[in-house]
């Protein structure tokens, strides 16, 4: 049976290792806190009705391989956090927007629709020609491809403007 | 189609529709406001719907909001309200 109301205990506990992994790797839960345990709850029913903790606010069709690029965190969370300071959820908030004590702000879908979903082919690689740019955390020698670099190191913490164009 | 949204009585602002989700928490705010202003609306939680209902769902709300993402507010079929913007409603139906 899928409860429709999760116990605040369970939420609270959710919350906190979410908040602590969030810290360790360089990401900041929405300091909201009505607004973060909503988006908890979610989860946490989602994981109970799935199996997974997709999207609390994205449909799934309750099918693994389909829902894996809006697994929490999603394939999109750091591209929104980088362009809009939230992810779309405003589960996540940039540094910056927290310091400056705004609320999420709406962050338009990224996720292709599902046309374009089953439409997307395989990465080909042409030998010579990244599909991604490598980044290169400059502290630690971090390496990442991806469209932009991420907010903080996940390793070392350092700041995104510590990242240099590596490859 | 055979599925029916919920219905919220209220002050009659035209058909107002609210594709939604019952984990979301945009949606939930979308739904409060909607409450606050007092006005007549339907709400479809998609996540709710068998498969073959919320693929048929879906394809009518990617006709208002190719992406499919919620909430998707639709009024009078015609004006489309994708995301809690809550100012853009309360000014659609002020
Ligand atoms: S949008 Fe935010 S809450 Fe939703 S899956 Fe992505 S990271 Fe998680």
């Amino acid at each position: 049976m899928i409860s429709t109301v999760v116990s605040p205990e369970k939420v609270e506990r959710r919350l906190k290792i979410l908040d602590s992994e969030a810290k360790q790797s360089g990401y900041f839960l929405n300091p909201d806190m009505d607004f973060t345990r909503g988006l908890v709850e979610g989860l946490i029913l989602n994981a109970e009705r799935y199996g997974y903790e997709s999207c609390p606010c994205r449909l799934s069709f309750g099918e693994k391989e389909k829902d894996l690029d809006i697994i929490c965190p999603c394939d999109y969370r750091d591209d929104d956090l980088s362009e809009y300071g939230a992810c779309f959820c405003g589960l996540y908030l940039s540094e910056s927007l927290i310091n400056k004590n705004s609320p999420a702000p709406v962050v338009p879908e990224r996720r292709p629709s599902l046309h374009d979903r089953n439409l997307q082919p395989v990465n080909a690689t042409i030998p010579g020609q990244l599909p991604y740019p490598v980044f290169r955390c400059k502290v630690c020698g971090y390496l990442c491809a991806r469209t932009s670099p991420p907010e903080k190191c996940p390793i070392c913490k350092a700041d995104k403007d510590r990242f240099e164009i590596f490859i | 189609m055979t599925i029916n949204p919920d219905h919220v009585d209220g002050i009659d602002k035209g058909k107002i529709m609210l594709y939604a989700l019952s984990t979301c928490i945009h949606c939930k705010q979308t739904r409060n406001l909607l409450d606050e202003l007092h006005v007549a609306y339907d709400y479809l939680y998609v996540d709710k719907l068998n498969k073959e209902d919320m693929n048929s769902v879906l394809m009518d709300i990617e006709k208002f909001n190719p992406r499919g993402s919620f909430p998707t507010l639709v009024i009078n079929n015609s004006k489309v309200i994708v995301g809690s913007r809550l100012d853009e409603i309360k000014e659609a139906l002020g």
